[in-house]
């Protein structure tokens, strides 16, 4: 879906990226706000100000900063340019800010009844109504937010469509209850129930809530001559961008990267132990194993099913074996995971073997902003290409696709009762406590936080 | 009769910009038009330069460079194109 907020962040993107290769981010970013939203031009909020001040705060959280920290608000981005550039993201926070400027306060979620209302004569919305709070008053249906209790049951029934559930779609989305609002009526994430899964990010129809970006740091390393980098491109990526695999590598090194990987070659790593493990597991006696691939899933555990923790699978991530790869060959490198989630910087933080974490909007927009096409490169010589199930990771069900297909030839008697979980939410969150406890059964779990896989992440382009 | 030939820019700017949204138009079209048209998607036309970066994505319909392009905006332009073709 193309949306307003996503073309104003690559905008916002391309133009630090510019200012950054000409040398003068330090004395131009502080007027990327104002040469956005020029004089009498458009405006997408009450006016070219109010613009203004949120691209200030977008730039903040391109620079890596959280807009809750601000201290000072009459600080200079300049300022804030300086200190990243000083300064590695050492905090290990998750990477999302929400900017309060931006955050248009929605009301509360509640049911409402519109003017197509017809004050009907069979008023099911008043019959079904469980606590009575329906009553008609001048021919139209009025709730008593006294009694409603929100169950949804008077928009089910009206004939008419006259009753609509105004969201707050930051708060629909989020699986496990980490948007509130603070004393302002502003969104606020509260970061010790946050699973980093990005579907607030995405939901939020004013773009308030942002992620707190590595791309100043990238760009950084790749300008350093004494610095070796080295993009480890997510198997996601490969119908994200025109052209091949081979020219999207290509692209990626032309930007000034030492060297490109495939994640996917970690990937058959993961498969390899993780299929082991399951064997090691079932032979123990445990009832079942998940998946440990999706970082927001294992933060989901973590945080909201502790007591299912060790469950899940201990074998590390493809981005790890493949930054384990990486740093084989290039001892010293600092290597960047190229993704479409928000969660894996979150788990990158917290790892020693990446650095920093690129979603594919900050490689394409290096990419526009250098004016790198990718369908006009010279495939890239991928010396050993990854193996089609460890491509295919990045799809729901292709770990479990992956781990099945090692486990047939050398164990053709294992019983494997494979389920997986299609994106994390409310609903499916119920199923994973109903998988915790051994009502449902199944000894092998795979669960991704975006429905479809990571290939709908949320820093997906096709998003 | 001559087809309209409708080549989408898919330089890396046009595309993070919005072409990747109607790279593939011609599959919504309607049937009857979709035999009236050729759609490519062709490498960067040069046309995103510092100035004008944010007039991407481009599209060049028969000899007609369209920036700011939508998929609302192309299927206007094809409609208005094919209408056009028709009246010569």
């Amino acid at each position: 879906m193309r949306n307003g907020a996503q073309f104003i962040r690559r905008e916002v993107m391309i133009r630090l990226v510019r200012a950054f290769d000409e040398g003068n981010l330090v004395s131009e970013i502080d007027k990327i706000p104002i040469l956005l939203r020029p004089k009498h031009g458009e405006t997408s909020r009450c006016c070219l100000y109010h613009d203004r001040a949120v691209l200030k705060y977008r730039l903040m959280a391109l620079l890596g900063f959280a807009c809750e920290d601000e201290t000072d608000e009459t600080r200079t981005l300049a300022s804030y340019v300086e200190e990243a550039l000083k300064t590695e993201p050492t905090d290990g926070a998750i990477p999302l800010t929400v900017c309060s400027a931006g955050c248009s306060s929605c009301p509360d979620s509640s049911f409402k009844v519109t003017d197509t209302c017809r004050g009907c004569f069979a008023r099911p919305c008043v019959y079904n109504c469980p606590k009575k709070a329906i009553s008609v008053v001048n021919q139209q249906s009025q709730i008593d937010y006294s009694k409603c209790i929100k169950c949804g049951k008077c928009m089910a029934v009206c004939p008419f469509n006259a009753i609509v559930k105004t969201t707050v779609p930051c708060e629909e989305v989020c699986p496990v209850g980490a948007i509130r609002k603070d004393e302002h009526g502003t969104a606020q994430i509260n970061f010790d129930r946050c699973i980093a899964c990005g579907k607030c990010f995405n939901a939020c129809p004013f773009g308030a809530i942002m992620e707190r970006s590595q791309l100043l740091k990238v760009l950084q390393a790749i300008q350093d001559p004494e610095t070796e980098v080295v993009a480890m491109i997510a198997p996601s990526a490969y119908a994200q961008f025109p052209g091949s695999v081979e020219q999207l590598f290509s692209a990626v090194s032309k930007l000034g990267f030492n060297d490109v990987m495939e994640v996917a070659l970690g990937a058959e790593m993961t498969t390899a132990h993780e299929a082991q493990e399951f064997i090691e597991k079932m032979e123990e006696g445990q009832p079942i194993m998940t998946t440990s691939c999706c970082p927001a899933y294992t933060g989901l555990v973590h945080k909201h099913l502790p007591a299912f923790e060790d469950k899940v699978s201990s074998t590390p991530s493809p981005m790890v074996y493949a930054a384990r790869l990486v740093r084989e060959k290039h001892p010293n490198a600092k290597t960047v995971f190229v993704g479409p989630c928000i969660a894996k910087r979150f788990e990158a933080s917290h790892i020693p073997e990446v650095d920093y974490v690129l979603t594919f909007e900050e490689i394409g927009v290096m990419m526009a902003a250098r004016r790198i096409d990718i369908i006009s490169q010279e495939p890239w010589a991928l010396t050993h290409p990854a193996n089609e199930h460890a491509r295919n990771f990045a799809k729901s069900c292709g770990v479990t696709q992956a781990v099945l297909a090692e486990l047939a030839p050398e164990h053709p008697n294992i019983q494997v009762n494979g389920k997986f979980i299609d994106g994390i939410d409310k609903k499916t969150l119920a199923m994973l406590r109903a998988y915790a406890s051994g009502k449902l059964p199944a000894n092998f779990l795979e669960v991704m936080a975006c429905p479809g896989g990571c290939v709908s992440g949320p820093c997906s382009l096709t998003k | 009769m001559k087809k309209i030939t409708i080549e989408i820019c898919c330089g890396t700017t046009c595309y993070m910009l919005g072409a990747s949204h109607f790279l593939n138009i011609e599959e919504e079209l309607p049937e009857e038009w979709r035999e009236r048209v050729e759609v490519r998607a062709i490498p960067c036309m040069d046309m995103c330069t510092s100035e004008n970066i944010c007039a991407a994505p481009f599209v060049k319909l028969n000899d007609k460079m369209i920036s700011h392009v939508t998929k609302e905006i192309l299927w206007e332009e094809i409609e208005r194109a094919l209408r056009e073709g028709d009246s010569i």
